[in-house]
């Protein structure tokens, strides 16, 4: 069994990656060495013993390589009514003569672009897990889509993950859009097996002036998949990103995510579902940080644990003194279904500036008896009322999942999970 | 914009009331800290054997530990070696009665505005006094007593009542708890003990006023509060310092024990010297506060107004052991020039149908910090908990920062726990409102906030709501940014 406290546990992966980005891999770890797998009394990872969940569950600490996948995997891969392009990944590595071509999108592997700056948005100095991404990813995509164009159909970024002779994989995105582009992104990862192992997944996306992202992204991998993302992004002047986040499944979850408001009139939106069931863990660490004057965030993350899972929360809106103007909200509500269930939540707000409107809500709660009552007072037996009150708290959050083919996906999973139709 | 900054100006230049100190003989420890300080302190105190023990297995656990780094405070590293850890006005004996106490003593209380004379004081309030590391006096005890109230200071009652601080002394804070606790258990001088018997319902409000008086000399007193079952207790806390250009330390604890259905109100209005406008000086107050509703059906409830001090670092806590126990926390901090306080409270529900309701009140200007931190911890027991938590801050000036850090923690799900939070500035238009209505921007900014804090100093017995509120305005006179 490996330890994660002794570095060189780390010595396969960084002895495996690839030449390229030579000083971005050099700089990641430094970092990555300097800060080390955080301790369990590590602040960031309070509530997610990360360590501890690798080291018990990782036999094999070393780089899981790509495979084949077959044009049928992907077909059935797909959910009813998707009508867009699709970019297919396998254990991280792009696989391009599966994936569509896109009239106006440039999309390359990164090894192609090797003067791509990774680490100057998602900054290894502010994660370890960014950081041994940074030092040791094998291959990762670069996609950028010129200035002005609105690509109408949505980009679905599909990625296979198994155990494949290594378990871990680590994902890298490099996404830039140009000044007054449109584009939407969906982020699906399938597990191949049930064996785990371990994804560690950067995506950075670089908005242009007056850009409209949507990012939308879904994780119901395998019981058995312990993942950490860090997901982060630079948004300009009048621009706007929006994040929706549903986790549904996975042993240990972690997302880190980030949105940098750097222009004025700019927007940036984080909503989020997480439905746990088993013994499923997920950890969402948000952070918007406000630089400038003039700008909105919103932020709403609803969760519903059964069983023994545990939902970890921590949102931090961090205005700085400069960021005079700004409104910022941010709100996370919880039901928990079983005793054995456990809430962690921390909404944080850290304001250095006085002409603000920020303000953050948090509940912890269980579903409303007369609700309830008035639903089987009129027919519906426990389980279905149970279902629709459920359904109806998520949907708050699954409403700004505007692509429709992936709202209905969604919400078909979650009903489903949830035990009934409506 | 230029008026407010001469307004602000004003503000930041008003000096601190209370900045003044007497010289007086005093009787103090050697500087430094080790065992046989400790061992000096004791013997001064006369105090049994197995005290001495207790404080010096406090002293080697912490040696052990390690300053916590967490708080959102910063300050130079203290050095606990360079302090005296006692100081005591010279006093040829022990007075028996008021009227031996050294009258240059109640002249410091009366310049303070407390009078220690019983004959005078209109409200019945009983007060402990505690100057620098010892109990001056205490009224109103032969009163009390024929209740069966005890109300006198921590090193009499170790004397007089040695079987009751044995039961309880450590017992809601465990010397083993965190680095100023630790050290504190293993220094502490005097303080306030005060026992409410078994359905004994105390008539006065009581008080201990804390001055520290002595440069370069750290105050740690003890409080311990038992309110055995059916009883209930009103307390008051004042505590004010000289002006100093040193730094110096305060570290209490304050234990509370409430029984069956016994109800303990704790008020704390704190104006120790913040510091001058430069950041130079004040007090650096680092004090573990807590109580544990022991039995069902018990009520705690803590009640702050914080002016003072140049560090805060505080968390005034409730234990809901007891079913059915109730804790609640208000709290008005108001953070100026440089201050920094990074305070809040902990409830931790452990009994069936407990409740907790957290209201805290932040006001920064100037280049002050206010961080509000609490946690909500609901137990797997604790079915049915409930708490509410509403923090909201206030901002005055380009230059303050506001910061809430609220952990929540649930392992129940029956547990009902909201909690809410704001920051905002005091809005242009309301006070332009106001002006309309031919009130001036300062009494308008004074009105805003005195109704904003309103919640919490409802919550103040009469005499301290009248203190806090004109505290309050003194502190924000002006302040509109």
């Amino acid at each position: 069994m490996s330890t994660l406290t002794q570095q060189d546990t780390f010595q396969a992966l960084f002895a495996a990656s690839p030449e390229n980005f030579h000083s971005i891999r050099n700089s990641g770890k430094e970092s990555f060495l300097n800060q080390g797998i955080p301790a369990v009394k590590a602040e960031e990872y309070k509530f997610t013993n990360i360590s501890k969940k690798l080291d018990n569950a990782l036999t094999n600490f070393s780089t899981a390589l790509p495979f084949e996948v077959t044009p049928s995997q992907v077909k059935s891969a797909l959910f009813e009514g998707f009508e867009g392009d699709v970019l297919v990944f396998a254990n991280g590595a792009f696989l391009p003569e599966l994936s569509s071509t896109i009239e106006g999108v440039e999309i390359s592997k990164l090894s192609d672009k090797p003067e791509t700056s990774l680490g100057s948005i998602a900054k290894a100095s502010k994660d370890p897990f960014a950081a041994l991404n940074q030092a040791s990813f094998v291959d990762g995509i670069f996609i950028s889509v010129p200035k002005k164009s609105q690509i109408e159909r949505p980009i679905l970024l599909l990625s296979f993950n198994k155990e494949n002779l290594g378990q871990v994989i680590q994902p890298r995105v490099w996404i830039e859009v140009g000044d007054f582009a449109e584009v939407t992104f969906i982020d699906q990862s399938i597990s191949l097996s049930d064996s785990a192992y371990f994804v560690n997944k950067v995506v950075e996306v670089k908005g242009g002036v007056n850009s409209q992202i949507s990012y939308y992204r879904l994780q119901n991998e395998g019981k058995n998949t312990i993942e950490v993302s860090n997901i982060e992004t630079d948004i300009l002047k009048d621009a706007k990103f929006t994040s929706v986040n549903i986790s549904l499944s996975g042993d240990m979850v972690r997302n880190n995510l980030s949105l940098n408001l750097l222009g004025s009139n700019s927007e940036g939106n984080m909503f989020g579902v997480y439905l746990l069931n088993g013994k499923t863990h997920v950890d969402n660490h948000t952070n918007v940080d406000h630089t400038i004057p003039h700008a909105d965030s919103n932020e709403l993350y609803k969760g519903i644990l059964a069983d023994q899972s545990r939902g970890v929360f921590n949102g931090k809106i961090f205005v700085r003194q400069d960021a005079q103007k700004t409104n910022a909200f941010q709100q996370n509500n919880n039901i928990l279904l079983s005793e054995d269930a456990i809430v962690n939540t921390k909404p944080q707000l850290e304001i250095w500036a006085d002409d603000v409107k920020c303000s953050h809500g948090c509940t912890v709660g269980q579903l409303d008896e007369e609700a309830l009552f008035y639903l089987r007072a009129r027919g519906l037996d426990k389980l279905s009322a149970k279902g629709l009150l459920l359904y109806a708290f998520a949907g708050e959050v699954l409403e700004k999942i505007e692509e429709e083919s992936f709202h209905n996906h969604v919400v078909n999973l979650i009903q489903e999970r949830l035990g009934s139709k409506f | 914009m230029s008026k407010d900054n001469q307004i602000l100006e004003e503000l930041t230049s008003k000096e601190y009331e209370h900045g003044w100190s007497v010289n007086y003989e005093a009787d103090e420890a050697p500087t430094g800290l080790n065992e046989d300080i400790i061992r000096w302190i004791s013997a001064k105190k006369e105090e049994p054997e197995w005290l001495l023990e207790w404080r010096l297995k406090a002293f080697r656990t912490w040696q052990s530990m390690t300053e916590p780094q967490w708080a959102n405070v910063h300050y130079p590293k203290i050095d606990l070696q360079s302090l005296k850890y006692y100081s005591a006005p010279k006093q040829s004996k022990k007075p028996k009665n008021l009227n031996e106490v050294d009258p240059e003593l109640i002249a410091i209380y009366e310049r303070l505005g407390i009078s220690l004379n019983e004959q005078k004081r209109l409200q019945g309030i009983a007060i402990d006094a505690v100057l620098d590391s010892v109990s001056v006096a205490t009224t109103f005890k032969d009163t009390l007593g024929k209740l069966g109230i005890v109300f006198c200071s921590f090193s009499e009652a170790v004397k007089e009542h040695p079987e009751l601080i044995k039961k309880y002394l450590g017992s809601v804070v465990p010397m083993t708890d965190n680095y100023y606790a630790a050290l504190n258990s293993a220094v502490f001088s005097d303080g306030s003990f005060c026992y409410i018997p078994k359905g004994v319902r105390c008539p006065m409000e009581l008080s201990t006023y804390f001055r520290i008086n002595a440069a370069n000399t750290g105050q740690f007193e003890r409080t311990l509060i038992v309110a055995e079952d059916e009883s209930y207790v009103s307390y008051l806390e004042g505590c004010t310092a000289p002006q100093r250009d040193e730094n110096q330390l305060h570290a209490a604890v304050v234990e509370i024990y409430a029984g069956a259905h016994a109800q303990v109100k704790y008020s704390t209005v704190q104006n120790w010297f913040p510091g001058d406008k430069e950041g130079k000086g004040g007090i650096y107050n680092f004090v573990t506060k807590r109580g544990i509703c022991a039995g069902d059906h018990s009520k705690i409830s803590w009640t702050q107004v914080e002016t003072g001090s140049a560090v805060t670092w505080k968390y005034p806590s409730c234990i809901l052991k007891g079913d059915y126990s109730v804790g609640e926390f208000y709290s008005v901090a108001v953070t100026n020039n440089y201050q920094q306080a990074d305070t809040g409270t902990k409830m931790i529900h452990i009994g069936k149908n407990t409740k907790s309701r957290i209201v805290s009140k932040g006001i920064s200007a100037g280049k002050s910090q206010n961080s509000y931190r609490g946690q909500v911890q609901v137990m797997k027991r604790a079915d049915n908990a409930r708490n509410f938590s509403q923090c909201d801050s206030l901002l005055m000036g380009d230059r303050c920062g506001a910061h809430t850090f609220p952990y929540i923690d649930i392992n129940n799900p029956t547990a009902k726990v909201e909690h809410e939070a704001t920051t905002s500035k005091i809005g242009e238009d309301q006070i332009f409102y106001c002006n309309q209505r031919g009130i001036a921007t300062e009494d308008a900014v004074a009105l805003i906030v005195n109704g904003y804090a309103k919640e919490v100093l409802n919550q103040l017995p009469m005499e301290f709501a009248v203190e806090a509120q004109k505290l309050l305005a003194l502190t924000l006179e002006g302040s509109v940014g």
